[in-house]
Order: structure tokens, then C-alpha cells, then sequence
């Protein structure tokens, strides 16, 4: 499918030699992604109950911050030949030639073994235990096997982006219990149309690597009648947390204009198909869905942090 | 392997950089040690 000897700006993927500047390791961490999956795992954390030692949460989210790393570094480095040929990552340091493969599985490496450890020295082991399912999970079962061989790729490798608030919780109370999965589901949930979102306006570039990302093997149509029932589905998850007393009044009515617009944005990308319309309508669901996410966790954090939680069941 | 100044730079810059990573983990472990041991610290036998 793809040539693992691809000549990329003056350097061999196969050979050891350049070695880039401190802010190429940190793009190797995928910075933004990692963002995203601190502040999940933040949420976690603090919608947990009890309390925890601020040195150790900030140690926590180290772990998680590091950990995420890893995964973008050795995602980075397994992919460095599709990462070339599509022009979204065709600018990473490794494609690059600013960082040599072997550099990246290191780095990658002793990231994901130093946060791993670390944190279960400093933290709990049922932490560090997620923690290296995630990683895990992203780089042999995403990255390696189901990446470049189904459509469903981001759909069950979407598990690995959806742990961090599992490990916060984790991280906060030593155990585990039905708040955290739900959290879990609504990533879980969220995942696919995200991603087949920017799929449908970048499906040269999977095209192009050989990726069998849904567009691709499905065509578009399916892809928006798919995007149209996640979101269908992602909607009503949003609420969820409610039910279980994570979120009150303010968490219910964001999560539920969040989850109507969502399935609006959903529905014009299913109802318009060509053109730039088409793709205005993709961009914008996958830039929304950002938002949705960010907003959506924003909104259980400040509703817990205010301690304004207002029971809606007391309510009806 | 003769480095050029550029790289010699980059690999001074990378080195410092581990350094005060490395030192952000002793500093980190330092501290959750002590909020871990927190007021035992003072009450271990002689």
C-alpha cells in the first residue's frame, strides 16, 4: 500500500542521522491533541468525588499530558510514510526530515514507559494501568492493525481518546465506577463523526496514503448517513452524566443545546452533498465538534467547581 | 562525525532540555513523596 522507503526532504526513514530542534520533539507529541486529552482527563478527575492533593493531581495530569505524547510520538513515527504523502501531516518532523524515525520510537518510547511508571509510583496503579491501555491501544491496535485495514478504524481505536477521564477518575478515588464510562461513551460516541467529518473534505489525502477511511471505501453518502446517526446518538449521551448526578441544571441545558445543534450540523452535512456548500457544511461540523466537546466538559467542570450543581430529578 | 554549528545549537538546546525535564521529575517526585509522608515525616522512630 505504501513505500516505507519514501525520500522525504534529504532524509532516509530508514537511517539515523537528523536530529531537530527541541520544538520538533514537542510537535512529535501532537500538542493540540494533547491538549484536548488533558482537559478531559481533568474533568475527571475533579467531577470525582473526594478530594485530591493538588501536587498529586498535578502529577496526574503530567502522567496523562506525557502518556498522550507518547502516543502522538509513536504514532508519528509508525505513519512517518502515509504522514508524507498526505498534505495535513505531510508538514510533521518527521516527513519532515527534522526527526529520524528511530529518534521518534525513541522518544516515543521512553515517554510512554517514564508516564506510565511515574505514574503508578506516584499515583495508583489502576492509573498507570489505563494509562498504558491508552497508549497501547493507540499504537498497536489503531496505529498498527486497524489504521490502514478497515473503516472502522476510528471507530473502535476511538477507545484509546476516550480513556483520560477513566484515568482521572481513576487517579482521584483508586477505582472505577459508571460515571467515568459514561463520560467515556460520550468520546467514544463523539469520535467517529469528528473524524469522518474531516474525512469527507480531506478524502484525496486518505485517498492518496491508502487509508480505507469511510469516505474512501464507502463513498460520501454513507459517510453522512453515518455521521447523522452517531450524532443522533451522541445527542442524547451528552445528558447522560445528569442521570447519574455528574451534571445538574447548567450541564443539562448546555449538553442539550450542544447535542441540537451537533445533530443540525449533522443534518446539513447529510442533506447537502456537492459542492463547496458540501464542504462548508463538513468543515463546519468538525470544527464544531471541537467546541461541542470542550463545552460540554467546560460545563460539568464549572458546574462542580461552583458546587452550583442543581439536582434536576429534584426538580421534576 | 563532524557536527556543523547549527547542529551543534540544536543539540545543546536538546540537552538542556532533558536536563530540566529530568530535573522537573526529581523535583515532582520529591514532592508528592513528602505530601504522601505528609505530617509522618516528623513522627518516624529514632
Amino acid at each position: 500500500m505504501t513505500d516505507t522507503s519514501l525520500e522525504i526532504a534529504g532524509s532516509d526513514f530508514e537511517g539515523t542521522a537528523p536530529s531537530g530542534t527541541v520544538g520538533d520533539f514537542i510537535a512529535l507529541m501532537k500538542p493540540r491533541v494533547m491538549s484536548l486529552v488533558l482537559f478531559t482527563g481533568l474533568v475527571g478527575l475533579v467531577v470525582a468525588p473526594g478530594s485530591m492533593h493538588p501536587v498529586l493531581a498535578i502529577a496526574t495530569l503530567i502522567c496523562i499530558g506525557v502518556g498522550a505524547g507518547a502516543s502522538g510520538a509513536l504514532n508519528m513515527w509508525y505513519d512517518a510514510d502515509i504522514d508524507a504523502i498526505m498534505q495535513r501531516t505531510a508538514s510533521r518532523p518527521v516527513p519532515r526530515g527534522r526527526v529520524a524515525r528511530e529518534e521518534a520510537l525513541t522518544f516515543g518510547t521512553v515517554l510512554a514507559v517514564g508516564s506510565i511508571l511515574s505514574m503508578g509510583l506516584l499515583v495508583n496503579w489502576l492509573a498507570a494501568f489505563l494509562l498504558a491501555v491508552t497508549i497501547g491501544f493507540y499504537l498497536f491496535i489503531y496505529t498498527m492493525w486497524l489504521k490502514r485495514r478497515t473503516p472502522q478504524n476510528i471507530v473502535i481505536g476511538g477507545a484509546s481518546g476516550a480513556l483520560p477521564p477513566m484515568i482521572g477518575w481513576a487517579a482521584a478515588t483508586g477505582s472505577l465506577s459508571l460515571e467515568p464510562f459514561i463520560l467515556f461513551l460520550i468520546i467514544f460516541m463523539w469520535t467517529p463523526p469528528h473524524f469522518w467529518a474531516l474525512a469527507l473534505y480531506r478524502e484525496g489525502d486518505y485517498s492518496r496514503a491508502g487509508v480505507p477511511m469511510l469516505p474512501v471505501v464507502a463513498g460520501g453518502d454513507a459517510t453522512r448517513l453515518q455521521i447523522l446517526i452517531y450524532s443522533l446518538i451522541l445527542a442524547p449521551l451528552g445528558v447522560l452524566p445528569v442521570a447519574v448526578g455528574l451534571g445538574g441544571l447548567v450541564y443539562a441545558v448546555t449538553a442539550g443545546v450542544l447535542g441540537g445543534l451537533f445533530v443540525l450540523l449533522a443534518w446539513r452535512v447529510y442533506s447537502c452533498r456537492e459542492g463547496r456548500a458540501a464542504e462548508r457544511a463538513a468543515r463546519q461540523l468538525f470544527g464544531f465538534s471541537i467546541l461541542y466537546l470542550l463545552l460540554l466538559f467546560t460545563a460539568l467542570l464549572v458546574e462542580q467547581n461552583s458546587g452550583t450543581t442543581v439536582n434536576v430529578w429534584a426538580l421534576v | 562525525m563532524q557536527l556543523s554549528d547549527e547542529e551543534k545549537k540544536r543539540r545543546r538546546t536538546r540537552s538542556i532540555a532533558i536536563g530540566l525535564a529530568l530535573a522537573g521529575v526529581v523535583v515532582l517526585f520529591y514532592l508528592v513523596t513528602i505530601v504522601r509522608l505528609g505530617s509522618n515525616v516528623v513522627n518516624r522512630p529514632f
